[in-house]
């Protein structure tokens, strides 16, 4: 089984955030930036794919922030192949585009799988695995926390609202939105990742030709405001401990 | 595919035999000493005793797939007392640590954790490094970072991941400033480019991280003019005196109770508040039993007016561990599924209400406070026992 899965570099949100003067970006100058979550999750899915059942996993990303040190890390912890592609994504890029450029490439491949994460953490957008499958006219399973091979095909978990879940059979070839994979993404120690930068060369390539558009435009960008209706507790930590007691006990949490 | 057990073995022995002494694993004499000793010995799969007994059986894969492993809080009780020398601690643990992380399944999750924020961010808590120097600013007393200064100093403190980011041990770490700022020592810390001194990532067997953290970090300390480093906590101070030079970067160093107990002369007269209390002591492990250090926490407390010391059954080299070492502050829930009898904090905090008459636990380690202010919410201890790091104490001791 030929498994893909791309990968995407979000802000990492343990530094406040800026936005560039004209309020309609976030400023990207000191921004360091991690993989996405889900993103890492699709990862070790395919990882754990590979070690059970043999598959050849390619990681593909954009260069945007820490992109090479991500691939490289992807093929410390596993992965076969590593693809970055070049292009001029300074401004961002929006799922549309990512969806497009991707599409360009696995139309050139024979990938049975591609596991997307179910959504980045900066837009919220989770349309990248959606537009792909059908750019490329295959079934789409979003919200999926565990995948296994069954005869003709897979079968997946997916997860539905009010706390359900549901088990799905899907043929292949298939894209799937990964929102947690059956183990955390495992660690990988430091030695490995500089074994995988002597050894492991990643693939680049000039990003194809294609063009999306979410069909809107970011006129501005603000901040959370800080409602009303939720009481800040403050104080030293045997305070805020006595308040929150307190409190569930008046709302009936606790007796 | 997984790579093969004959590989991982193979893998396990260049790197145990390739240490220092490592190759003393081959002298054991499965006397057993190292499991009676040890902490978490009555629930470990694998005793130390065990594990080289499984490496002789070429039991490896069990010995990988097992959790005795992942329970070493690295006390030293064992290496201490093994009559063959074997540096079960240093060697043994850590690098079937890295074999099972090489391997890429069984270690827990939560220390997985740990060893990505501090490969990411320079401290396993996940903060932004720029929060490092946030005690500073409740400190009350100037404190010099160096970064923003470059003005040579005396002292390089060294707060460390604790003592920079818990709440606790921030307590702690601005009651020692306050104390230097009173002795009138010379002393700043680095800044946000401190990063994790390592110990902990060392005994964890992740050995490429340590590397990049011993360098970052002796890349700080040369570029700043100090005379002695001092640091809170006995990890730093350990990895600082015994594995740093290694890499080639020898500092001179101490443990701040070594070097308040030098300059107990002039702190003496600083302390002119009574304190009510009747303090047991209890030795962090690389304070004592790793680096022989018993005296100078002891001559601090007996220094303090009012302060009545006295001694656990189990002190000095047979100090029983608080359970925080080796990455075990973060596995509490770990080893509580395989160890399912009272913590060390919590044995270690009824030997201090049964044996003592004692109403303080003191100590001189951020992982030791925070461990036992845990077990003192769950024995009920709250009213009768308190805690405290010396450092604290002596502050208190200098409030009129």
């Amino acid at each position: 089984m030929n498994i893909l899965v791309p990968l995407k570099q979000v802000p990492d949100l343990v530094e406040e955030l800026e936005f560039t003067p004209d309020g309609a970006r976030l400023d990207t100058t000191f921004m360091s930036m991690i993989i996405n979550e889900a993103d890492d999750h699709a990862l070790e899915q395919a990882l754990l794919l590979k070690e059970k059942h043999g598959a050849r996993v390619t990681v593909v990303a954009l260069a945007v922030g820490e992109a090479e040190e991500m691939l490289y890390t992807a093929l410390a912890k596993g992965a076969d192949e590593a693809l970055l592609m070049a292009g001029d994504f300074e401004d961002g890029v929006d799922s549309h585009t990512i969806a497009a450029l991707l599409t360009a490439i696995c139309t050139d491949r024979d990938d049975d799988l591609i596991l997307t994460g179910c959504q980045a953490v900066d837009d919220l957008d989770g349309q990248v695995g959606v537009l792909l499958s059908a750019h490329l006219d295959r079934p789409y399973v979003g919200l999926v926390t565990h995948v296994e091979p069954v005869e003709g095909g897979l079968r997946v978990h997916k997860e539905l609202p009010g706390g359900l879940y549901g088990t799905l059979q899907v043929a292949l070839p298939a894209v799937l939105g990964i929102l947690a994979a059956d183990n955390p993404p495992r660690y990988v120690l430091v030695s490995k990742v500089m074994d995988a930068m002597k050894t492991a060369p990643i693939e680049e390539l000039d990003a194809p030709a294609g063009e999306g558009s979410t069909g809107f435009e970011i006129v501005h960008m603000d901040k959370p405001e800080a409602g009303n209706a939720a009481e800040m507790i403050e104080g030293p930590p045997e305070a805020v401990a006595e308040r929150l007691a307190d409190l569930f006990v008046e709302r009936g949490i606790l007796n | 595919m997984p790579v093969s057990e004959i590989d991982l073995y193979q893998t396990f022995k260049e790197r145990a035999y390739g240490m220092r002494e490592g190759a003393m694993i081959k002298q054991c004499i499965q006397c057993g000493r190292c499991a009676a000793t040890c902490p978490f010995g009555l629930g470990m799969d694998f005793t130390p005793r065990k594990m080289v007994a499984a490496l002789r059986a070429g039991e490896f894969g069990n010995l990988l797939e097992g959790h005795g492993v992942w329970m070493c809080t690295a006390c030293y009780h064992c290496t201490s007392r093994c009559p063959a020398g074997i540096p079960i601690t240093d060697v043994l643990i850590p690098a079937l640590r890295e074999t099972v992380l090489i391997h890429g399944r069984g270690a827990p999750v939560e220390f997985q954790n740990a060893l990505q924020k501090v490969m990411r961010y320079g401290n396993p808590f996940g903060e932004s490094p720029k929060k490092r120097i946030a005690w500073t600013q409740e400190a009350g007393v100037p404190v010099n970072i160096l970064q923003k200064t470059r003005a040579p100093v005396d002292v390089l403190l060294i707060p460390e991941c604790y003592g920079a980011y818990h709440q606790r041990g921030r307590h702690i770490t601005i009651a020692l400033a306050r104390i230097l700022h009173r002795l009138g020592v010379n002393y700043g810390v680095i800044g946000p480019a401190e990063k994790c001194i390592g110990d902990a990532r060392r005994l964890a067997g992740e050995f490429g991280l340590f590397e990049l953290l011993v360098r970052h970090n002796a890349a700080q300390f040369d570029k700043y003019q100090f005379k002695l480093i001092v640091t809170l906590d006995p990890h730093s101070y350990n990895a600082i005196k015994n594995a740093y030079p290694r890499f080639g970067h020898t500092y001179p160093v101490m443990h701040y109770t070594r070097f308040l107990a030098e300059h107990l002369d002039d702190l003496k007269p600083l302390l002119t508040k009574r304190l009510d209390y009747t303090v047991a002591y209890h030795d962090p492990c690389y304070l004592g039993r790793r680096n022989d250090e018993y005296e100078a926490p002891r001559a601090l407390l007996k220094a303090i007016p009012g302060v009545k010391m006295v001694e656990l059954p189990r002190n000095r080299g047979n100090s029983l561990c608080c359970g925080g070492g080796g990455g075990g502050v973060w596995l509490d829930s770990y080893i509580k599924q395989h160890v399912d009898t009272d913590r060390p904090s919590e044995k270690r905090l009824k030997e201090v209400a049964h044996h003592t008459k004692a109403n303080m636990v003191a100590t001189a380690c951020p992982l030791c406070l925070t461990m036992f202010e845990d077990a003192r919410k769950l024995l009920g201890y709250e009213d009768t026992v308190e805690t405290a790091d010396i450092s604290e104490l002596i502050f208190e001791s200098m409030e009129d």
